[in-house]
């Protein structure tokens, strides 16, 4: 297991806390700037914070208190760089070779073998400029493994590449990943990315970690309003608890919005709420369903935009000043309902989606 | 053809050039790394003999090397000859007018790495001297082979320098360059003629080779 603990004010700002398990993969995101880099570097003994720890499979590689810092030989950490800083004037076998920890008899076995791993065999002989984005990438990868580190660091991996070449990329790194059995720390802005390459997630914001746990909690139950904003929550709004038909419910506007868990607040509280756009149910105008009972809300579809089979529409709220809410629904079913810019929908806002922050 | 003063100018180039070699990677190497308030100042020394007259750099050298002097009188206490109009009194003098020759092509070139690949091999579990001899060596390579080749010829071609500090003694400190001279002065153009085009071919190889190297360094860089 990695734990990590980083503190320091000059030159920029860290408060970092993070764990990772054996076989995890673990996001570290964030906006540009937020410092994750410096985490990973930090973890890599490139850089030392002024104050923390960082231990791995129960090993001290940094304790500011013991004053103990290993060099980056010392923490046997593979790390894949953001634009893979493979060794231009070495052919694909030796930048892998050079990071061989092994007889060098067996080096050109283990290396052919590493190369298979990441679905390279072939181009043992060619340089890095002679191979793709995405063959760099792996070659990367691969010169990351071969030194059979305790934890694998990637630094923005995905960043270099085309879309189309990423998205290979991501089944691939995702079929790796459960022949890995350390600890695994992605650098990501992507949240997407984040999310389907994860098991969990932490959220860093100006040096800061604000959260982390798994994907779904982080994104769709974050801890207060400002992790809410990094994870790119669509749906924030603010509310006060009140006592209504002997329920305690969100008073936003004129409606009263049933929430599945209040446990949390109290009475009178003022509330953030936020919903993911998933979460908004789209009444059908043909077959009434017994959903539309739950949190029925009258809105005008202000804005639609269709991005691969999902529909997102921009919703004003009758009766809240101009109010904006996002709703995501398949594509089909915004033209099955033929939906229009301009028309009067109703829809349902899902209460065990509601999720309560204080302000 | 004066061979004496032909066979001088290349031992004396060939010696400055392989003397520059470590001198000239050590300095290069350091600035490179180090990022201190008075890195221009020592830049601006090392450059120096770049703009200065080759007469101003030859005086200063003279009275550096005179024997009341600490470096002259200690080269005296050890070999009992004289620092100033000696092989290896010009042989100093060229290390020092040809060190901006060796140090500023090294120096762009060890810059010219980026700082990720340098830890790419740390984390690869490289050493800082292996990273050194397996990574920075060979990708700076065309750069100092660029500061050997023009501190060679620059060695071979200086003349201001050379008869401030060697004077013209045959066979010792008298180089081709000052043959040159000489046959001029005697009005004997065709030994001129004969030496002038041995060195014009030297400086045309010489430089050459020295942009051929540079296209390759940057492409490299550009991969």
């Amino acid at each position: 297991m990695l734990q990590v603990k980083l503190q320091q004010t000059l030159p920029t700002t860290l408060d970092v806390e993070l764990h990772c398990e054996k076989g995890e993969v673990l996001a570290l995101v964030g906006p540009s700037g937020a410092g994750k880099s410096t985490v990973l570097r930090c973890i890599a003994g490139l850089q030392s914070p002024q104050q923390g720890l960082v231990s791995c499979k129960g090993q001290t590689w940094f304790d500011s208190e013991a004053k103990l810092n290993k060099t980056p030989q010392q923490r046997r950490v593979g790390m894949v760089f953001q634009n893979y800083a493979l060794f231009p004037h070495l052919t694909v076998m030796e930048n892998i070779k050079l990071a061989l920890d092994i007889d060098k008899e067996q080096h050109h076995q283990h290396g052919k073998r590493l190369l298979e791993q990441v679905n390279l065999s072939g181009l043992e002989q060619r340089y890095p400029h002679q191979l793709s984005g995405g063959q760099q990438q792996r070659v990367a990868i691969a010169r990351a493994l071969a030194r059979q580190p305790e934890v694998l660091l990637l630094d923005e991996p995905f960043s270099a590449v085309d879309k189309v070449t990423r998205r290979k990329l991501y089944m691939e790194l995702n079929t790796l990943r459960r022949q890995l059995d350390m600890p695994v720390i992605l650098v990501t802005h992507d949240l997407d990315e984040a999310a389907m390459l994860a098991d969990s997630l932490c959220v860093i914001h100006q040096g800061t970690t604000l959260q982390q746990g798994v994907p779904e909690t982080v994104l769709f139950k974050p801890n207060n309003v400002a992790i809410s904003r990094q994870v790119d929550s669509r749906n924030i709004f603010t509310a006060q608890l009140v006592e209504y038909e002997n329920k305690l419910k969100l008073k936003w506007y004129d409606y009263f919005i049933d929430v599945a868990d209040t446990s949390q607040f109290k009475l009178n509280d003022h509330v953030h709420w936020t919903l993911s756009p998933s979460k908004v149910l789209l009444h059908q105008r043909v077959r009434k369903s017994r959903g539309e009972h739950e949190n029925p809300l009258e809105v005008t579809i202000c804005d639609m935009v269709s991005l691969r089979g999902i529909t997102t529409l921009i919703l004003t709220v009758e009766h809240t000043d101009g109010i904006r809410l996002q709703m995501d629904l398949p594509e089909h079913v915004a033209m099955r309902n033929g939906l229009k810019i301009g028309e009067t929908i109703s829809v349902t806002l899902l209460a065990d989606a509601i999720h309560l922050m204080s302000e | 053809m004066d061979w004496q003063a032909f066979q001088v100018s290349i031992s004396l180039a060939l010696l400055t050039c392989l003397s520059l070699l470590p001198i000239g990677l050590a300095m290069a190497y350091f600035l490179a790394k180090s990022n201190f308030i008075g890195r221009g100042f020592i830049e601006a020394i090392i450059t120096l003999p770049l703009v200065l007259p080759p007469t101003v750099l030859g005086y200063f050298l003279l009275v550096g090397m005179d024997s009341n002097s600490f470096l002259g009188s200690l080269f005296v206490s050890l070999t009992g000859q004289s620092l100033a109009f000696s092989f290896v009194g010009l042989w100093f003098a060229s290390i020092i007018y040809s060190l901006p020759f060796a140090v500023q092509p090294m120096l762009r070139s060890l810059e010219g790495i980026a700082p990720e690949i340098r830890e790419a091999a740390w984390c690869s579990g490289l050493s800082k001297w292996k990273t050194f001899f397996k990574i920075e060596l060979p990708l700076a390579w065309p750069g100092i082979i660029t500061a050997m080749v023009l501190s060679f010829s620059h060695t071979l071609g200086e003349f201001g320098v050379v008869l401030m500090i060697g004077g013209n003694i045959a066979g010792e400190t008298r180089t081709l360059s000052i043959a040159i001279y000489d046959s001029v002065v005697a009005f004997d153009h065709q030994q001129a003629q004969s030496m002038s085009l041995i060195l014009l071919a030297i400086a045309l190889v010489t430089i050459t080779l020295v942009y051929t190297l540079n296209r390759k360094q940057t492409r490299v860089a550009v991969l």
